[in-house]
């Protein structure tokens, strides 16, 4: 991640900051932290990696309630694509490529969340995915109609559904 | 080669042109991160990965359907001052220009829109205009990212968007940045509390060309943090929104020093001029300065004979690589200084 200030480092501080009662995460290279004066009101701040690893372990105390085995597992594990591991990831705060964002999953979310506030895209769908997209859901739609119809005992009518989702699979491919 | 041609090919669209609220808002800027399904970001790929999308976004661009003219250079065959021009015209980042393996870029002739390729992301791509467009920067790059995107599969998910290398990218992968002159709030000591207000609303902020806080010729550059939540069209129009009130803080505060200080604002700005029209040698940190309170002159009407854009060009021909490229030769610091002045000299007056 880069500082916060000048966009240029790499940010290896994080503060964390109360304004009007208002918790506010900040990032910074160490050079704009000791420029903003920073340095000298924010100990203990501790650095990016730091708040990974801290991320990281609140995910396992919350989830797995913190069961030694279930971290060791986890440390190793690497991404299958492009090899990245947890511990490179959380070192450079870069991921290796698309798949590490599923194979690091919970740990994506909750950096994404904590970066942009959000972790849910609202923005532009790639016209071919948007297809995909929009296919995907009609499909969800046309089982749930069938589900119905079929505890409904309108066995043609869901035939005809059964159809029309085949249809649409095969487009899928 | 004469030297106007010379400096006019330097040049591009946005020095040239004066686009809206050019008073204050020197360029706009748009860039998207993209990545090609499956193959790992530049930095983890290897280098027949990276060669294999340099070779496919080659491919899109030979077709038939590019409108927009653009054309891929591999970074390696362009010298290395050309690229120190480029990211004096802020068409690459300074890491790009380190060239290497399997980097390139491509540019339309009037360099408004650039692809970097194999940066941090396998493909960005920058739309840059003069003045506040930041929707009509959004909507050209929107249109060539859908042109890149009819032909390549870019790494997508329905939760987080487009994936980037780093996730602070990630979702809109949308950067939109603004360039702004901003003398009169620093003359009147107001900047940092402008500035302060700005970086609260989650937005970055920075002296374009100073180190740490200083900014050389009180140029500024602000720019959206969070990319991903929010739409593009949501992304501009809060940044839009938050430079529509520093235009009007940087106009009043013109206003006010007119007002209050007109005499010497006058003799400030006439001493810029002075030095700026007969200085035989200058350095950049000094000569950035005088351009900004000769440019605040022409933009409150009180020096009349000079173009308004003539600090959007300068800026940018007096880099050091830029007056290198001029000269044709690398020059040391104090020849650096010299052809400075003497550019400078030329522009001012040939106006
Ligand atoms: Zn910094
Ligand atoms: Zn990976």
């Amino acid at each position: 991640m880069l500082c916060q200030s000048c966009q240029e480092e790499e940010a290896t501080m994080h503060l964390t900051k109360i304004i009007n009662n208002q918790k506010k995460e900040i990032y910074l290279c160490k050079k704009c932290a000791q420029e903003k004066g920073e340095l000298a009101f924010s100990a203990p701040s501790f650095s990016f990696n730091n708040l990974l690893a801290g991320l990281l372990n609140n995910e396992f105390t919350s989830k797995s309630t913190g069961s030694s085995l279930g971290l060791g597992y986890q440390e190793q594990k690497e991404c299958e694509n492009c090899g990245l591991n947890y511990k490179e990831f959380s070192n450079s705060g870069r991921l290796g490529c698309n798949e590490c964002y599923l194979e690091f999953g919970n740990w994506t979310e909750r950096l994404l969340k904590k970066i942009h506030g959000s972790n849910r895209h609202n923005g532009k769908v790639p016209q071919r995915t948007g297809g995909l997209i929009k296919v995907k859901k009609e499909i969800q739609d046309l089982r749930k109609q069938m589900q119905a119809a079929v505890e409904k005992e309108k066995f043609e009518e869901a035939a005809k559904l059964r159809d029309k989702i085949k249809e649409l699979e095969a487009e899928l491919e | 080669m004469s030297l106007t041609s010379k400096i006019n090919n330097t040049l591009n669209k946005w020095m040239r042109g004066a686009g809206p609220d050019s008073d204050v808002v020197i360029s706009s800027r748009i860039r998207l991160a993209r990545n090609i399904m499956g193959i790992p970001f530049p930095k983890s790929a290897d280098s027949e990965d990276s060669k294999h999308v340099v070779e496919k976004v080659k491919d899109v661009l030979s077709d038939g359907d590019n409108e927009y003219g653009l054309k891929l250079l591999e970074l390696e065959t362009i010298p290395a001052l050309e690229r120190e021009v480029m990211v004096e015209k802020h068409l690459i980042s300074p890491e790009h220009a380190q060239a290497g393996e399997n980097k390139a870029v491509s540019l339309t002739d009037d360099e408004s829109i650039s692809i970097m390729i194999n940066e941090e992301d396998h493909i960005r791509i920058q739309t840059l205009l003069s003045g506040l467009q930041l929707n009509e920067a959004w909507e050209i790059n929107n249109k060539v990212d859908d042109y890149l995107e009819s032909q390549l599969n870019f790494a997508f998910d329905e939760r987080y968007g487009y994936l980037t290398a780093c996730p602070t990218n990630a979702g809109t992968g949308m950067r939109a940045s603004v360039m702004l002159h901003l003398p009169a709030l620093n003359l009147t000591k107001r900047i940092n509390d402008v500035l302060g207000a700005i970086s609260q609303l989650g937005l970055a902020v920075r002296g374009l060309y100073g180190e740490g806080s200083e900014a050389l010729g009180n140029l500024y550059q602000v720019s959206n943090q969070v990319t991903l939540g929010a739409t593009e069209e949501e992304i501009i129009d809060n940044l839009q929104g938050v430079i529509n009130q520093i235009i009007e803080q940087e106009r009043s505060a013109r206003e006010a020093l007119l007002k209050e200080n007109e005499l010497k604002l006058e003799d400030r700005i006439y001493r810029a001029y002075g030095i700026l029209s007969y200085a035989r040698q200058i350095s950049t940190k000094e000569a950035m300065k005088l351009i900004s309170d000769v440019r605040l002159g022409i933009d409150l009407e009180i020096i009349e004979n000079v173009s308004a854009n003539i600090l959007n060009q300068l800026v940018i021909l007096i880099s050091p690589a830029a007056l290198q490229k001029l000269a044709e030769k690398e020059l040391t610091s104090t020849q650096r200084d010299q052809k400075r002045a003497e550019l400078i000299r030329s522009r001012i007056s040939e106006n």
